[in-house]
C-alpha cells in the first residue's frame, strides 16, 4: 500500500469490479474524469479492454485499463465499485477480502440478498427465515472484509440509456457522508444527477424489492390487462415495498425515493427486463422452470420472492402480493386466481406507512 | 466441583507510583485544566460554526438552565460562589448586548471572553483530585476491613478477627482476560466499560483493578455521591472526576468530553459505565450512551493525528461484566424503571446508599451471609471492536493483523470527520453489548427468577406487565415439578449458547437441577424485605413481590429464552 496511499486520489485510479453492462456503463462514467482500472477474472476480456478499448465488443474510454490481479487494483485503488450480478456477489467479495483495507471506500451497484444457511439446507426448501440469516449486499462486504464506509448505488439507471448519454439520476446510499460525497464526486455530470441517502439498508431493500412488483407488473401485462391495473399495482406495490423494508430495518422514507418508486416505475413499464419478463411468460401460461431456461441470467426477483416469503414467516406481518406471486411461482397456483384473490383482499386504507 | 477462579495478588505493573499515570496527570493538574478549558472553548467554537448569533444563543440558554438549576435543585457539594458566577455572567451578556457599536468580531471575542470562563469553570470543578497517599490509605482500609469482617463472621472463635482464612476474593471472584488486561496496561491506554446495577460497582472495580496489580482507572462519578463525605473521600482517592448529571447544556458535555478524551490521550486508564445510569430494569445494558464512549474513539484519532503509531498510543477497550444474586438497589430501580414506563421523565436520584449506616448495614449482610459475586474481564478490543492480541496487536476475524490507523484515513493521511466518528462510536457501542452477552455469568439465581416470571407470564398471556405485577399473590403460585422442568428447558438452551460462546456460566450450575434450584433460591435477591421468589413448605414456589422477580429475570432477557414459553 505504500507508494499508493502517499499519492492523493485524484491521481489515484478507481476501481471497477465486473464489466456486465451496468459496470461498463459505470467504469465509463467515472472515467470522463478519473483514470479506472477494472477487474475481470478472465484474461481475454483483460486483453480486449488494453489493446482495443472495448469490452465484449462495447467501446471503452481509452482512460480505463483493466487486470485481473485484484490485490493489484485493491494497491492502486482507494475507492472500488463493486458491479457485480448478485449470484457472484459473495464469492466475488471473498477473493479480494484479503486485499481490502479499512481505508477503501466501496460502493456497490448490485440488487439482491445473500442467506446464510446451515449445512444441508437450501433456499428451495427452507420453510422459514430470521433476518440475521438474510445479508444485503454491504452487509456481505462489512461481514466478509475489513472495509466500513461502505455505499450503494441505486436507481433507475438502464444501462443501454446511460451509454447512450440520456439524461439520469442515481441515489447513492451509505452512513458515512465522505462516501456519499466522494461518489457524488466521482460521477455527477451534466448528465447524470446524483443524490444521497443515509439509508442504507432501506436503499438496498428498495432495489431487492421492487423486483418482486416488477415481476407482478409483467404478469399484468401477460394478461393483457391495462394502465389502470398497472397503476394499481404500483401503488399497492409502494405500500408492500414500505412494509416489508421497515421490517428487515429500513425506512419507509426511502421507498418513496429514485431507488424506490423511481426504479420500480422504470422497472414495471420496461419490458426489456428480466423480471418483467418472468411474470409475463408466466401470464401467457408457462411454467417457471421453463422461464428459467432461457433466461441467460438469473431473474433476481425469483430469488427475492423466495427469500421474503420465508422471511415473512418469522415476521409475523403479511405481504399479499409476494406471498400470491410465491403461490404463482412455486406452488402452482394459476395467476387469474392469484389476482382474484389480491381483488378481494381486504386493503382498507390508502396510505398507513408515512 | 473445581471453581477455577483467580485467587492471588498480582505484583504491580508499575511499582513505582511516581509512574502510575493518574500521578502524573495530578502533578500537572494546573495545566491540565487550562488545557481542557482551551480545548473545550475551541470544540464549542467549532460546533457552532463561529458564529456570534449561536454563541449568544447557547451563553443565554446555559445561564438560564443553570440559574434554574441552583434555584431548583441544588446540593450540599455545589461550591457557595455559584449565584455570584452567573450574575457576573448575566451582567455580561447583558453588557454585550447593550453595546450596539461594537463590530461583530468584537462582539465575538467579547462572547468568546464568556465562553472561556464557563469552560474554565467547569473544567476546574469536572477535574479529579486524586492524591496517591489517600489512594494507599482507602486500599487498605477496604482490603483490611473487608477481611476483618469476612473472617470474624466466618471463622468462630477468639481471635478469628485476626485470621486470614478467608480473603476477600472468596466473595469476590474475578474470572475472564485478568492476565490480557495487565500486559496492555504496560503497553498501550486501556478504556474499561463495565456493566452498571449498583453503586457498589465503583469501588468494586476499584479494587478489582488494585488486586489486579494496575494503577488507579480514572472515572467518571456522579456528583450526587460526593454529598455524602465518606463517599467523596473513597472517589477522590480513586481518581474520580465529577460527572453533574444535572448540567445538560452543551458547554458542560463538550468540557466534560473534552476532559475524559484528554486524559486518555494523557494515558490514564479510564472506566466508562457505558449504561450512563444504574441499569434501572436489570437488562444489560443494550443502548449505550455514546458521549463518553466517543471520546476514546478522538483520543485514539487523535493519537494517530499526532503521529503515534506505536502501540503506547493504542486504546484497548476491555468490556467487563459484574454479577449479582442481589442488587441492594434493586426495589427503587425497578421502581423507576417502571413508573417511567419507556418514557423519559425528570426524577430525583433517590437510592438506597443515601447514607452512611445504610451503607454499613448492607456492607455487614454482605460479608456476613452468602451472595457471591463474580466479575468477568472480557478480552480487549481496539475502539474498532477488533479483538487485539497480547502484543495490543488488533486482529480481524481470520487472525490477520489490522492496522486500526487505517480506519482513519482517507487519501492517505489520518483525518477529522466527526460524523465518521458518530458511527464508529455506535458500532463500538453494538460491538460492547455483544461482549457483554458473551461474558455474562448465569447465576442460579438469575435462572430461577428467569423461568418464575416467564411461567406466570405464559400463564396470563393476555397481561401486559402492569397487570402482571398487580395480580394476587394466590395467582402467583407455580407447581414445583413444572418449575424443575421448565428450568431444565432453559438450563439445557443455556449451555446450547455456552457452547456457541454466546454466554457463560457460573461453576455452581454444573451441580443437579434440584441443588441449583435450591442454590437459587437460597441467592435470589436475599436481603429484601420482600423476596422475589420463595418456596412454601409443600415445595410450591410463590414470589412475594412481581416487580421484583421481574428485575432479577431481566438478565437473562436477550438471549431469546423467551422463546421456550
Amino acid at each position: 500500500m505504500g507508494m499508493a496511499l502517499k499519492n492523493s486520489s485524484k491521481s489515484q485510479p478507481i476501481g471497477v469490479i465486473g464489466v456486465g453492462s451496468f459496470g461498463t456503463a459505470i467504469a465509463n462514467m467515472l472515467a470522463e474524469k478519473n483514470e479506472v482500472l477494472v477487474y475481470s477474472r478472465k484474461q481475454e476480456v483483460v486483453d480486449e479492454i488494453n489493446t482495443l478499448h472495448s469490452a465484449s465488443g462495447k467501446p471503452l474510454n481509452p482512460k480505463i485499463q483493466a487486470t485481473f490481479s485484484p490485490e493489484k487494483l485493491c494497491s492502486a485503488c482507494g475507492v472500488l465499485f463493486f458491479m457485480i450480478p448478485s449470484a457472484a456477489f459473495l464469492e466475488v467479495t471473498r477473493t479480494f477480502a484479503p486485499f481490502l483495507h479499512p481505508y477503501h471506500l466501496v460502493i456497490h451497484g448490485t440488487k439482491g440478498l445473500v442467506v446464510q444457511l446451515s449445512d444441508g439446507e437450501e433456499l428451495a426448501t427452507v420453510a422459514q427465515l430470521r433476518r440475521n440469516q438474510i445479508l444485503t449486499m454491504s452487509e456481505v462486504i462489512i461481514q466478509e472484509t475489513l472495509a466500513v464506509r461502505v455505499g450503494c448505488l441505486a436507481g433507475p439507471n438502464i444501462s443501454k440509456e446511460l451509454t447512450d448519454g440520456q439524461p439520469a439520476a442515481t441515489v447513492i446510499a451509505s452512513k458515512y457522508n465522505e462516501v456519499i460525497h466522494e461518489g457524488q464526486r466521482l460521477l455527477r455530470s451534466e448528465k447524470f444527477q446524483v443524490y444521497g441517502n443515509s439509508d442504507i439498508i432501506g436503499v438496498e431493500l428498495s432495489g431487492v424489492l421492487k423486483n418482486i412488483i416488477a415481476i407482478a407488473a409483467g404478469a399484468l401485462a401477460g394478461l393483457g390487462l391495462g394502465e389502470n391495473a398497472k397503476g394499481l399495482l404500483i401503488s399497492r406495490g409502494i405500500v408492500e415495498m414500505a412494509h416489508l423494508s421497515k421490517a428487515l430495518g429500513g425506512t419507509a422514507s426511502s421507498v418513496i425515493g429514485l431507488a424506490g418508486i423511481g426504479d420500480l416505475v422504470t422497472t414495471c413499464n420496461s419490458s426489456d427486463s428480466r423480471n418483467f419478463t418472468v411474470g409475463y411468460r408466466l401470464a401467457k401460461g408457462e411454467s417457471l422452470p421453463q422461464i428459467l431456461e432461457d433466461l441467460e441470467e438469473v431473474a433476481e426477483g425469483v430469488n427475492t420472492i423466495r427469500i421474503v416469503d420465508a422471511f415473512l414467516k418469522t415476521a409475523g406481518i403479511r405481504a399479499p402480493i409476494t406471498e400470491n406471486l410465491h403461490r404463482v411461482l412455486f406452488e402452482d397456483l394459476p395467476i387469474e386466481e392469484a389476482l382474484q384473490f389480491l381483488m378481494k383482499y381486504p386493503f382498507s386504507v390508502d396510505i398507513d406507512f408515512v | 466441583m473445581k471453581e477455577h477462579y483467580i485467587k492471588h495478588q498480582y505484583d504491580p505493573i508499575l511499582p513505582k507510583k511516581q509512574e502510575w499515570p493518574v500521578v502524573r496527570l495530578a502533578r500537572e493538574r494546573k495545566e491540565f485544566v487550562k488545557k481542557v478549558a482551551s480545548q473545550a472553548e475551541e470544540r464549542i467554537l467549532d460546533l457552532i460554526g463561529k458564529n456570534p448569533e449561536i454563541l449568544k444563543e447557547e451563553l443565554e440558554t446555559t445561564l438560564y438552565r443553570e440559574k434554574l438549576r441552583i434555584k431548583q435543585n441544588p446540593w450540599d457539594v455545589d461550591p457557595d460562589d455559584e449565584g455570584p458566577f452567573w450574575g457576573e455572567v448575566k451582567t455580561n451578556l447583558l453588557q454585550i448586548h447593550a453595546s450596539v457599536s461594537l463590530s461583530k468580531t468584537k462582539k465575538m471575542e467579547a462572547y468568546r471572553d464568556v465562553l472561556q470562563k464557563i469552560t474554565s469553570r467547569y473544567s476546574e470543578e469536572i477535574a479529579s483530585n486524586f492524591k496517591a497517599s489517600h489512594y494507599k490509605f482507602t486500599r487498605r482500609v477496604v482490603t483490611f476491613g473487608f477481611s476483618r469482617l469476612l473472617n470474624a463472621a466466618r471463622v468462630k472463635g477468639f481471635g478469628s478477627f485476626f485470621s486470614n482464612q478467608y480473603s476477600l476474593q472468596d466473595k469476590i471472584q474475578i474470572t475472564g482476560q485478568t492476565t490480557q488486561i495487565r500486559e496492555l496496561a504496560t503497553k498501550g491506554t486501556i478504556v474499561m466499560v463495565p456493566t452498571h446495577f449498583s453503586n457498589l460497582d465503583s469501588i468494586l472495580i476499584g479494587w478489582i483493578i488494585s488486586v489486579l496489580g494496575m494503577p488507579p482507572f480514572i472515572y467518571g462519578a456522579g456528583l450526587n455521591l460526593f454529598n455524602i463525605s465518606i463517599f467523596a473521600y473513597f472517589m477522590n482517592a480513586l481518581g474520580a472526576y465529577k460527572v453533574d448529571r444535572r448540567k445538560k447544556n452543551l458547554m458542560y458535555l463538550e468540557t466534560l468530553k473534552t476532559y475524559s478524551k484528554e486524559a486518555i490521550q494523557f494515558g490514564c486508564h479510564s472506566l466508562f459505565f457505558p449504561g450512563g445510569t444504574r441499569s434501572r430494569s436489570g437488562i444489560i445494558e443494550s443502548k449505550l450512551k455514546l458521549g463518553l464512549l466517543s471520546t476514546a474513539i478522538e483520543a485514539q484519532r487523535a493519537n494517530f493525528q499526532n503521529g503515534i503509531k506505536e502501540v503506547s498510543g493504542k486504546i484497548f477497550i476491555v468490556p467487563v461484566t459484574i454479577n449479582y444474586h442481589f442488587v441492594l438497589e434493586a426495589p427503587s430501580l425497578i421502581q423507576d424503571y417502571l413508573s417511567m414506563t419507556g418514557q423519559e421523565r425528570y426524577y430525583k436520584e433517590n437510592d438506597e446508599f443515601s447514607t452512611s449506616y445504610k451503607i454499613s448495614k448492607f456492607l455487614f449482610k454482605f460479608f456476613t451471609k452468602g451472595s457471591d459475586i463474580s466479575v468477568s474481564i472480557g478480552q480487549a478490543m481496539d475502539v474498532m471492536g477488533n479483538y487485539v492480541d497480547e502484543e495490543g496487536n488488533s486482529l480481524d476475524k481470520w487472525g490477520r493483523i489490522v492496522d486500526t490507523q487505517e480506519y482513519f484515513m482517507s487519501n492517505g493521511k489520518v483525518t477529522v470527520d466527526a460524523q465518521r466518528e458518530e458511527e464508529y462510536t455506535q458500532m463500538l457501542g453494538r460491538r460492547i453489548v455483544e461482549e457483554f452477552h458473551k461474558i455474562n455469568r448465569v447465576f442460579s439465581s438469575h435462572l430461577v427468577a428467569f423461568v418464575a416470571f416467564e411461567l406466570i407470564q405464559a400463564k396470563n398471556s393476555k397481561l401486559d406487565l402492569f397487570d402482571l405485577i398487580r395480580l394476587p399473590q394466590e395467582d402467583l403460585v407455580l407447581d414445583y415439578q413444572e418449575f424443575k422442568s421448565a428450568c431444565q428447558r432453559v438450563m439445557h438452551q443455556i449451555l446450547e449458547l455456552k457452547n456457541q460462546g454466546k454466554i457463560d456460566t457460573a461453576p455452581h450450575l454444573s451441580r443437579s437441577m434440584d441443588e441449583i434450584i435450591a442454590h437459587g433460591l437460597e441467592n435470589v435477591g436475599m436481603y429484601h424485605a420482600k423476596r422475589p421468589l420463595i418456596q412454601s413448605p409443600t415445595g410450591d414456589l410463590a414470589t412475594e413481590d412481581m416487580s421484583l422477580l421481574y428485575f432479577y429475570h431481566n438478565r437473562l432477557h436477550g438471549y431469546g429464552l423467551e422463546k421456550l414459553f
